[in-house]
């Protein structure tokens, strides 16, 4: 009998050890894998899912990485300080070329990589791809100086449609124009030949995930004067909110003097 | 030679499919070798079939994703491949880090660590705390927990696409295996093994002992890195069942007497019970 509960006692302590153990081992897992999946401006290949969604999906297997004919595509290595093992591209590297035929995409086993975000018609169409946004910094841009350079411009695969350049009469001179690049958010794939065009030492023009570079209006605004906008006002729902006024705390508060002294 | 052979043929034939699937997945990688691309988390073999981890299957069916039909018949046919031939025979012939810890178990033999301190400071079934914690983890965090720590993949994935870091993480393994805890990391914390040791407490392929050969001279359970499988040595004819086993078959080579043997699982039985 004594031997029994001896033995159970032990089991029990080793039970809440085990227990003991993991909760320890599970806090600094989770705290790591917290920080490292928090890193939110890694470029991810075409078609790429949502970055939440991508994270539980890839299965870091690199097929898109073997698949890019252009080595663009990376798997994160230990000291990258991107989420280990998942694929990205750093444009001023070696940018996204924007294959025609997408070749990283279809090979992806998991869906990682949805080949119907870039497709158009049933076909494959790399020119919807939406891999971030290019941004420019105007102080640092030698165009927004009053120097001709259209190198972006020149680079862009969507030749006036991404970026165009808008003519500006140069004040300070009286006699020369602006010539300044401006991307157009709604057309931009995020590919980064621009950033990698850029001749500026460090990029005036540089590409981040949308989530990174564009804001967000939120309901209370909305474009009157745009049908498809407008449509946002069929989703709105009505917010009653009631505040209960009473006539007596007005009048103390009128009547509080404590302040005046 | 004949006895050089004899002793190492299986640890000759586990090293070339080891180095051989790193060779043929690292010439996909270099040189667009079609044979078998990707890695040990996914690959693609002659461009046709998919392979998947089915424990990585398992996380990202625990964090939630969306499981793709290729993925689901990668794991499939893995699983399949695994009930088969031995559900740790992935550890033993597959898996790189097989080669490091092999080299870690070896030197702390010429060492003489256990003569020294015998004691092992931990169980061999915390692989399946790891487990369950990992798939926990995963359902909590919405990742695959695993992956992103394993240092598994950090050097198979390393050797094909570039390793950064991943060396120290090898490095770890080697010291802890070497210095803290004998088959530290394949035998007691590796949630793969413990996942494969579940998946091979089923499989097909067994290595047999029979009694009236032993001798008796424990060279088995020296070599063996799960040597609690082998409690039947010297005691009974009986097939090793457990799913820790990793099919290397180090015990089977080192035998001078014919002890042991690989079987099929319903034979081996068979054999048993005729007995």
């Amino acid at each position: 009998m004594k031997k029994e509960t001896a033995s159970r006692r032990k089991f029990i302590l080793n039970m809440a050890r085990s227990a003991g153990i993991a909760a320890l081992g599970g806090f600094v897992w989770s705290a790591y894998i917290d920080e490292v999946t928090a890193s939110a401006l890694t470029l991810r290949p075409p078609g790429a899912i949502k970055e939440e969604d991508f994270l539980k999906t890839c299965i870091k297997c690199g097929l898109c990485v073997e698949a890019c004919p252009y080595d663009t595509l990376l798997l994160a290595k230990p000291g990258d300080h991107k989420p280990l093992g998942t694929p990205y591209f750093t444009p001023r590297d070696i940018p996204c070329y924007m294959c025609p035929d997408i070749p990283c995409v279809p090979v992806c086993p998991t869906g990682a990589l949805d080949e119907s975000s870039v497709t158009t018609n049933g076909e494959l169409d790399i020119t919807v791809a939406d891999m971030g946004l290019a941004v420019i910094d105007d102080n640092s841009c030698i165009a927004f100086w009053g120097i001709q350079c259209d190198a972006c411009y020149r680079a862009c695969p969507l030749l006036g449609e991404a970026i165009s350049v808008v003519y500006e009469k140069n004040e300070r001179t009286g006699k020369h124009a602006f010539l300044k690049p401006i991307v157009h958010a709604d057309v931009c794939t995020g590919c980064g030949l621009c950033e990698k065009a850029c001749v500026t030492e460090k990029p005036a023009i540089f590409v981040l995930p949308r989530e990174v570079s564009e804001g967000r209006a939120g309901n209370y605004y909305i474009k009157g004067w745009d049908k498809n906008d407008e449509k946002r006002l069929e989703q709105a729902h009505e917010i009653k909110t009631t505040t209960n006024i009473s006539k007596n705390s007005a009048l103390d508060s009128l009547n509080d003097s404590e302040d005046l002294y | 030679m004949r006895k050089l052979w004899n002793n190492y043929r299986y640890l000759f034939f586990r090293r070339f499919t080891q180095i051989g699937l790193l060779v043929l997945y690292f010439g996909a990688n270099a040189w667009g070798w079609t044979i078998l691309m990707g890695n040990l988390s996914s690959s693609l073999f002659l461009n046709v079939v998919p392979l998947s981890d089915p424990y990585a299957m398992l996380q990202m069916l625990a964090a939630g994703a969306v499981l793709a039909s290729d993925l689901l018949i990668g794991a499939f046919i893995i699983t399949l491949f695994y009930l088969l031939i031995g559900g740790r025979a992935f550890c033993s012939w597959v898996c790189p880090v097989n080669i490091v810890t092999d080299a870690a178990a070896l030197l702390r033999r010429k060492l003489g660590v256990d003569r020294i301190s015998k004691r092992q400071p931990a169980t061999r079934n915390m692989r399946y705390w790891v487990l369950a914690l990992s798939l926990i983890l995963s359902f909590a965090m919405g990742v695959t927990a695993f992956e992103f720590i394993s240092p598994i993949s950090m050097l198979h994935r390393g050797i094909i696409f570039g390793l950064g870091f991943g060396w120290a993480a090898m490095l770890i393994i080697f010291l802890l295996d070497l210095f803290v805890l004998r088959n530290g990391w394949c035998g007691h914390i590796c949630p793969l093994g413990g996942f494969y040791s579940l998946v091979g407490k089923v499989s097909l392929i067994r290595v047999q002992h029979l009694k009236e050969n032993c001798t008796a001279c424990m060279k088995c359970k020296v070599v063996c890195p799960e040597s609690q499988v082998l409690h039947m040595i010297d005691k009974e004819s009986l097939p090793v069942l457990s799913g820790e086993c990793t099919n290397c078959a180090r015990c089977i080579e080192v035998c001078d007497d014919d002890a042991l043997e690989f079987s099929i699982r319903k034979l081996a039985k068979n054999k048993n019970i005729g007995e």
